[in-house]
Formats: structure tokens, C-alpha cells, sequence
């Protein structure tokens, strides 16, 4: 299967979640140093969830496509479980097969995502 | 006499299967070079200098070989002013560190360029941080070439110990007027170093004639093995520079209290050498001179040219430092890489793609992050070719660079 099956590119071409947020309890950058791709994610944190994610950012169709998907299920998670997301958690949303070359793309959410929830911890 | 490409092709059985365009990331090994390493290790394997069985001698002799070899190559006066290191980076890490902080002291202006890879920029950044010597930067204009004046004006103000500037950019494939710096920076008592990991595949090399104080280039970029570089210094410079590391292999004597180094070129070879990656490099150092350097120019050339026919003709492209009226840059002082950004296709996506199809690009930086910041782009993807390259090759990318774009739209 293609990795640029027709829910990434959606994803890609329609992004969710991009937005700036007012107020948030934490946001975080992560950078890709290998290619120089870019995610800030934003989280407004209440009661131990995620009250409101949002995100900014640039790069390819995989790191952009997967930072939207994974946004679709940030809100409303509890921290606690959101601190134990894996990169099987990742593949599984996308559907597609990551090859090793594309790892760091598909995973720069996750690892922004991860840095923004660790820099919560006091 | 034009190059028999299919006669060369039969070297790089590898290329069977690729269109490999990524030459300015690593070249391929022609076979005589990778069976010269294997019948090293097979017939010939020993640690060089002061074994005293006939093993050892034959290692050696194979060695010092190599090390005339490549005097040869790039016409050095002495063989001893050649220096074996592990690639490009590690020679201009040895001047940095040796040259640098025995001579540098602050208010010392270290001048390198916007063209430059990383690895002739964060040495000199290292030595800023320990001698407060200070590294000044000479811009490129629209179409990529050096603001000569403004290697002027730094020279005017004096107190420049070195220029370091790279003798054609892994990026945009322009070639800097290494000879016209070397003078100016001579004429104010400023050393050269000349970056020719890129310079050194492409283009002969006559260090006598450029009277550069110093030139590093990689054997893996000139069809050699990989881990294995070299280091040309003139010999009074290198004479007087201190050991870059101490070990094994590089000392006249050691007491329990201090040591003695041995003489050039062990003084700068601590440890045990890439023997084996010597003898390969020679062998493909002797590959590649059967060659003459104007019909190696004149075939790549035209893949160049090619390539840029080719890629301006795809609208949504743009090549990094091209004329605005036609989108094509200047072809006379242009070599062996084209670097270009596509609207709504990132560098991996499309390098992905091609990928896919067996066509190899290299997409990102490039190791040369303040050029990208110059251009104001994050990544590029960047073709680059080499002495067995074909026109054929060059027209698979087009088309599927069109579909990449299809993909996006």
C-alpha cells in the first residue's frame, strides 16, 4: 500500500487543527534536524485531559498528514494515557506502512506531542 | 575523444538498477577499486610501518603507494605534504584544531563563505569559541557567485588569518573563483584552505598552480571507498603545526614524562590507517585518471545543461539561484549539482517518490543550513551526477517529477 494513500493526503491538503491557541497551559516545537521540519503543538490542559490541542507547523505530506490525524484524537484524552502513546499507536492511525526512511516524518508528532506533555510535568 | 559511458558503466554494476543521480552525497566505486580493497585484506593485510615481516612491508609499500598516488593526483610537490585522514570533515577539524589554536588569538578573523557545508563551518565555529577569533562571512548574489568585494573590504581591515571557502557548492553547483581568493588573501598575509570535497570528482586539481596553504577532499566523492580523506598542507605549514591527535604511529619517542613527534606525514596520522581504504582509493584515483579531465568537463557539462532544460521546464520548479527572467541559472561556472524547491511538494515527498521508481535524490539541507536560511527555505532537493551518468537517466526525472507533483495537486 502507498504511503500516500488518499487520508494522508486528505490530511495533508485539508490539515485539522492547524490554528494558533490563545492561552495555552503548554506548547511545544519539535524539530526534524534531519530535514528541517517543523511542529508546535499547542494543549490547553484541565482536570488531567486535554481540554483543546492545536497545532502549526511545516514540512512534508507524511509529518503534516499524521501531525492532523493524530489531532483528531488529542482532544478530550486524558493525560495520562496520552503520556503512554506508542508509535504502534501512530501506525495504526495512518493505516499505511512506514518504511525505516519515513519514520522520523511519521513520528515527529508523536515525539512533539510526548515533549509538549513532559514539559507539563513539574 | 568522447567517454565510452557503456565501457565505464561496466565498472558500477550497481547502477544497473538505479538511475543515481545523489553523486555529490557519495559516488559509486567502480569494481577494480572495491577488488583492490578485498585482495588487500586476502593478500597483502598487515599493520604499516616498523613491522619487520615481509607482510608488513608489502602493507606499507601498498600505503606509501597510495600517498604518491594521490601527490600525483592533485600535483603536490612533496608526498609528504599528503596526509590521510578519515574524509573532508576530519582534515578541516585537523587544520582547525592544529593551525587554529597554536596561531589564532582573539580579534583573528577566520573568513569562510554562505556556500559552505557544514563541516567547513562548525570547526571554525568550535575554534571561535576557544580563541575568540572571529569568523566573518562573504555573501553570494541572485545567481550564486561570491560578493568578491565583500572579501575585499574584509581583507581591508586586516587581521585575517585564513580564508576556508569551498571550491564548488554541494548545494547550487557554482564555482567560487578559488584562484582570485588565494591571491587576494595572499597579498594580505591571510592562509587558504580550499574545500574540495565536491571540486576534487569534477575538475582536475593542480595544488602547485592554485597555491592553496591547504585542501581536504573525500575519497568516497572520488569513486574511493568511504572512511578515508585527505588532508594537503604545504609542507613548512605543516611542519610547523602541532599533532592533531597523539597515539600510536605518530611519535619518535615517549618517555613517561613527555613525547617527540615522528616527521610528516606520520606526525598527523595517529593510530592505525585505513590501509585497505588507501589502497581502493588509489585504485580509483587510477580509474578515474585514465580518463582525460576535458571530456570528463564536457560530459557532465552537457548532463548539466540538460538537466536544466529539463527541470525549468516543469512550472511549479524553481532551480536555487537562477536567473529570474528565464528561471535558468548560468551554466559557464556551474558543475555536478542542481539544487531546486517545487511548490506544494516537500523534498522528502518527492525524493520518496522518485525513490520508488529508482531514481535517487537527495532531499533536506544538505549539510549546508546558513545557504537554505539565505534562500529562505527549509529544504531542497538536490540532483547531482557523476562521470557515468547518461542523458538517458537525466529524462526519467522530468516525468516522474510531474507525477510527484500530480500526487500533491
Amino acid at each position: 500500500m502507498n504511503i500516500y494513500a488518499e487520508n494522508i493526503l486528505d490530511h495533508f491538503k485539508n490539515p485539522r487543527g492547524k490554528r494558533e491557541l490563545a492561552d495555552p497551559t503548554v506548547s511545544h516545537e519539535e524539530v526534524n534536524l534531519a530535514c528541517g521540519d517543523k511542529l508546535t503543538i499547542h494543549l490547553k490542559i484541565e482536570d488531567g485531559a486535554i481540554k483543546e490541542a492545536a497545532w502549526e507547523g511545516s514540512g512534508c505530506a507524511i509529518s503534516l498528514g499524521a501531525m492532523s490525524i493524530l489531532w483528531e484524537k488529542l482532544e478530550g484524552m486524558k493525560v495520562k494515557n496520552a503520556t503512554e502513546m506508542s508509535e504502534d499507536d501512530i501506525r495504526e492511525m495512518l493505516g499505511v506502512p512506514i518504511s525505516k526512511r519515513r519514520s522520523k516524518c511519521a513520528f515527529l508528532c508523536l515525539e512533539g506531542f510526548k515533549n509538549a506533555l513532559f514539559d507539563l510535568t513539574p | 575523444m568522447s567517454l565510452d559511458l557503456a565501457k565505464i558503466r561496466l565498472q558500477f554494476p550497481i547502477l544497473s538498477e538505479f538511475a543515481y543521480l545523489d553523486n555529490a552525497a557519495t559516488a559509486q566505486t567502480p569494481q577494480i577499486a572495491i577488488d583492490a580493497v578485498s585482495d588487500f585484506y586476502e593478500d597483502s593485510n598487515a599493520n604499516v610501518h616498523r613491522g619487520l615481516h615481509p607482510l608488513a612491508e608489502k602493507a606499507t609499500e601498498a600505503y606509501e603507494d597510495a600517498r604518491q598516488a594521490i601527490s600525483k593526483f592533485i600535483n603536490s610537490k612533496y608526498s609528504e605534504e599528503i596526509i590521510f585522514t578519515s574524509g573532508t570533515t576530519e582534515s578541516i577539524n585537523l587544520v582547525a584544531r592544529s593551525l587554529g589554536e597554536s596561531e589564532l588569538k582573539e580579534g583573528d578573523k577566520i573568513v569562510l563563505t554562505v556556500l559552505e557545508h557544514h563541516s567547513n563551518i562548525t570547526p571554525w565555529l568550535q575554534l571561535k569559541n576557544r580563541t575568540g577569533a572571529e569568523v566573518s562571512w562573504i555573501d553570494i548574489d541572485d545567481e550564486g557567485n561570491l560578493k568578491m568585494d565583500e572579501l575585499d573590504s574584509i581583507l581591508d581591515e586586516g587581521n585575517v588569518s585564513l580564508v576556508s571557502v569551498t571550491g564548488l557548492s554541494n548545494v547550487i553547483g557554482v564555482r567560487p573563483p578559488i584562484e582570485e581568493i588565494i591571491k587576494k588573501a595572499h597579498a594580505k598575509g591571510a592562509k587558504v584552505l580550499i574545500d574540495a570535497a565536491q571540486l576534487a570528482a569534477h575538475h582536475k586539481i593542480d595544488v602547485q598552480k592554485l597555491d592553496c596553504d591547504f585542501l581536504a577532499f573525500s575519497g568516497h566523492k572520488v569513486y574511493g571507498p568511504m572512511g578515508i580523506g585527505v588532508l594537503y598542507g604545504k609542507k613548512d605549514l605543516l611542519e610547523s603545526m602541532p599533532p592533531f591527535q597523539t597515539g600510536g604511529g605518530m611519535i619518535r619517542s615517549v618517555s613517561a614524562e613527555s613525547f617527540t613527534c615522528a616527521d610528516l606525514p606520520e606526525k598527523f596520522e595517529a593510530g592505525t590507517p585505513p590501509v585497505a581504504e588507501a589502497v581502493g582509493l588509489k585504485t580509483a584515483i587510477d580509474w578515474l585518471s585514465q580518463f582525460d579531465w576535458k571530456d570528463i568537463e564536457e560530459h557532465e557539462g552537457k548532463l548539466i545543461e540538460l538537466a536544466i532544460k529539463e527541470l525549468t521546464s516543469i512550472n511549479s520548479l524553481t532551480i536555487l539561484c537562477s536567473k529570474t527572467e528565464n528561471r535558468k541559472p548560468k551554466t559557464e561556472n556551474r558543475s555536478s549539482s542542481i539544487g531546486f524547491t517545487i511548490d506544494g511538494v516537500h523534498p522528502h515527498d518527492l525524493t520518496d517518490i522518485l525513490g520508488e521508481k529508482g531514481i535517487c535524490l537527495r532531499a533536506g539541507h544538505h549539510c549546508a543550513q546558513p545557504l537554505h536560511e539565505r534562500f529562505n527555505v527549509e529544504a531542497s532537493t538536490r540532483l547531482s551526477i557523476g562521470i557515468y551518468n547518461t542523458e538517458e537517466e537525466i529524462l526519467k526525472v522530468k516525468p516522474a517529477i510531474e507525477e510527484a507533483i500530480r500526487v500533491f495537486e
